[in-house]
């Protein structure tokens, strides 16, 4: 039994960790080795140390895109998860129970597809698309219908504290119906007798939302999460394409990503790297505070 | 479940520890690689090798096959294969032309410089994916075409080629004195109007700024937008206004100065009433929508009379060929003010870049089809199939060009010698992107002219201060 086993692990596991060894660990190497050169592309790097840090620290447009992204660290997923949680529940268990299963409100079939159709849209389509909803004036969806009703056109991305949440509304928009799903999922198995039971106890539907359905779905929800933590370290698309001037106005809305892609841009690869860097920590630093903070007794049922 | 003690020896914790073991023993292949993708590397082809006489002045091996880049943009590329590939066929017939359209230069063809290898001959450098000219140059990529510009013209070898191009055009692609590319398409700044509203409304193009002014209040009655530039994508438009009325003001020295990361150069007193004056404009004149519009919206706006005013350059009528009403009637008016400058003076320049690379295998051939391009056949067919003029100034009379752009070059010759150009927002790209949020936050009403050249000298001092960005002395 024992002989032939290495092999037969080894023979498993060799492809995938080479793959993984030169697509994922080889390149972050090397942007950490990068980020320590001035390298333009066309001439070997150079090696500068820790100068691009250092630099690094005294970037004002560096710590306005790490504060946006402390904002939407904290609203993506409170705002996107708490729809989401609410629409599922609507959709999932609010119609009461009926024929033996928990049923959603009139009509959950059809919402569950319309609430899913923005996960279908590329991101940068969507930010195209949200041009047209923000632009400031007649022709804007937005702008037009208040213009018409006789109120002033509201600067959606050119006034500088509007503008960030303007961005972050669409992420919300966007994400809310793929959480959806997930949530229907996690609530579909959560067994109907205990809803059952806990209804012949007297609870209401707002009861049954915060004592059944909450505790029961932690595990999903947590994972949601991390995931929409670490959307909220991306947000490229949306901003390179939807922002004025790309990050702006005044740097209002930038991301690390923009950064990093405005400085590749430059030719100032060493500088785009240490920025890389950075956000690889941030994003480490995340997901490990994450799964400490939330982690739980798992509920079996 | 049963899991007997055997099986249960390694359990799968321990083997993502010895997975990652293993990861860390590979490593040392990660830095093989990451020598490989960052290695330069590569020799320096042979150049020439024919024999130079009048008619192959630069000595091109006349069976040297030549590799040509073009990039597809709002020209296309048949002007190359159409016009100067067939110009370079006929004086070389044994040479194979290889015609390579990349839309995609940055991504396309840095890997080919950083490796060294299938290198082209000549490179058309353009569009939104560039390669960036200042790394191009300080890495040793660009070969110096002071050969071709040294060379006899071929309509008229009694003139150097340097002698038959528009002023300005040699130094534009000079970085430290040296010329590495040659900007092929002339270009002229203004200010632009549709010369049938003008017509129909009894409006005559303003030569100086009260007149302009007067002008903006009465359009202002008539129920149209003065003036206006898209903040969303294009404040450079803006900025350009503004430099230019700086310009002409204080004389070429005010921007000469900026070029040359001259300490406190966006402080001239020039620069500061420019961007008085026009800042005014921009709280009475302009719709503060126009901060989040792309150019094509409020390029559009101006195509249905909505807008009067807008900055921009010479290819504008072009991409805007689709929208414009037949009797739209573009027209192009300097910068409305004078001061050192006439008040006819107005940035003219060049654009499209092309570039002979110094590790061409065949970089004479290169500079000869550069030769080619500014040969009479070549300037001429180029203006007469895109409509737009080249620095080889007689190649463009005698064409016909559709109203904006006979209006700009009307412009542009009346101006004479008092034209100017510039070159910082090529080479300090962080420069631009600062320039470009100050102007959106003065234009519409955020900052004073007073803190716009604080704040731009400010990141004007940063890039001087930056060891990590090339610097070139104008």
């Amino acid at each position: 039994m024992r002989h032939g086993r290495y092999p037969f692990i080894v023979g498993f596991l060799a492809a995938p960790i080479t793959l993984y060894v030169v697509f994922v660990i080889a390149p972050y190497a090397q942007a950490f080795y990068i980020s320590m050169t001035a390298w333009r592309g066309f001439a070997p790097p150079r090696w500068i140390g820790f100068d691009n840090f250092r630099k690094l620290i005294d970037d004002d447009a560096f710590w306005k895109a790490v504060s946006h992204h402390g904002i939407m660290l904290v609203t993506l997923p409170l705002v996107t998860i708490a729809i989401a949680l609410f629409f599922a529940f609507l959709l999932n268990v609010a119609g009461g129970a009926r024929g033996g299963t928990m049923q959603g409100v009139w009509g959950s079939k059809f919402y569950r597809v319309v609430f899913f159709f923005p996960q279908l849209l590329a991101l940068p389509i969507i930010a195209v698309l949200f041009q047209t909803v923000y632009r400031p004036n007649s022709s804007g969806l937005i702008n037009g219908v208040l213009m018409k009703l006789g109120f002033d056109p509201v600067g959606f991305l050119i006034k500088p504290n509007l503008a960030l949440w303007s961005i972050i509304a669409v992420l919300v928009w966007q994400s809310v119906g793929f959480y959806l799903v997930l949530f229907s999922a996690g609530m579909a198995s959560i067994p109907k007798d205990i809803y059952e039971a806990a209804e012949i106890d007297g609870a209401g539907r707002v009861t049954l939302f915060f004592r059944v359905t909450l505790p029961l779905l932690w595990d999903t929800i947590q994972v949601a999460w991390v995931y929409l933590g670490i959307a909220a370290f991306d947000a490229f698309a949306v901003v390179d394409v939807l922002s004025v001037d790309q990050g702006g106005p005044d740097g209002s809305t930038t991301v690390l990503a923009e950064e990093i892609y405005r400085n590749f841009k430059f030719s100032q690869l060493g500088y785009a790297s240490a920025l890389g860097v950075a956000l690889f920590f941030l994003t480490l630093t995340f997901a490990a505070l994450t799964l400490r903070v939330t982690r739980r007794e798992a509920i079996e049922y | 479940m049963s899991v007997s003690p055997e099986e249960s020896t390694i359990d799968r914790r321990a083997l993502l520890r010895r997975a990652a073991a293993v990861g860390l023993v590979t490593l040392p292949g990660a830095g093989l690689l990451s020598a490989c993708a960052t290695s330069g590397g590569g020799d320096s082809g042979d150049t020439g090798g024919g024999k130079k006489t009048a008619a192959n002045p630069l000595g091109v091996k006349e069976d040297a096959p030549l590799d040509v880049v073009i990039f597809p943009g709002g020209y296309t590329d048949k002007y190359a294969t159409d016009i100067h590939e067939p110009l370079y066929q006929t004086a070389f017939p044994k040479a194979k032309i290889k015609h390579e359209a990349v839309t995609e230069i940055d991504t396309t063809l840095r890997p080919r410089f950083a490796s060294g290898t299938d290198i082209p001959d000549m490179v058309n450098n353009s569009g939104s994916k560039e390669m960036d000219f200042g790394a191009l140059v300080n890495d040793g990529q660009l070969a110096d075409l002071t050969p071709l510009l040294d060379a006899p013209s071929v309509h008229d070898p009694s003139k150097k080629v340097r002698d038959t191009l528009q002023k300005g055009t040699v130094d534009f692609g000079s970085y430290n004195g040296k010329p590495y590319v040659l900007f092929y398409v002339s270009t002229v700044w203004g200010v632009w109007y549709s010369g049938k509203l003008f017509t129909d409304r009894g409006w005559s193009a303003p030569s100086d700024w009260n007149a302009f002014l007067a002008l903006c209040e009465e359009i202002k009655k008539a129920g149209i937008t003065p003036f206006g530039y898209a903040g969303a994508n294009a404040a450079y438009y803006m900025w350009n206004v503004i430099l230019t009325h700086a310009a002409k003001l204080g004389g070429p020295e005010v921007v000469k100065a900026i070029d040359n990361l001259e300490d406190g150069a966006w402080k001239h007193d020039a620069i500061k009433q420019a961007a008085t004056a026009w800042a005014e404009v921009g709280a009475k004149y302009m719709d503060k929508a126009y901060e989040g519009l792309r150019h094509t919206d409020v390029q559009l706006q101006q195509n249905q009379y909505k807008l009067a005013f807008y900055p921009s350059g010479d290819w504008l009528e072009n991409e805007q060929k689709k929208d414009t009403p037949a009797d739209f009637k573009y027209q192009m008016m300097p910068v409305p003010v004078k001061g050192k400058l006439s008040a006819a003076a107005v940035r003219a320049g060049a654009g499209e870049g092309y570039f002979v690379p110094a590790k061409s295998k065949n970089k004479a051939g290169g500079m000869e089809y550069l030769r080619r391009m500014l040969s009479m056949d070549g300037a001429k067919g180029f203006a007469e199939l895109i409509k737009s003029p080249t620095v080889m100034t007689a190649g463009s009379e005698g064409v016909t060009f559709p109203p904006g752009v006979t209006s700009s070059r009307a412009a542009f010759k009346a101006a004479g010698q008092d034209t100017f150009d510039l070159t910082w927002d090529k080479d300090y790209k962080p420069l631009d992107v600062e320039a470009r949020t100050q102007t959106n936050a003065l234009m519409f009403g955020r900052i004073t002219p007073d803190q716009f050249c604080e704040r731009v000298q400010k990141k004007a001092d940063e890039v001087k201060n930056d060891k990590s960005i090339i610097k070139f002395k104008r």
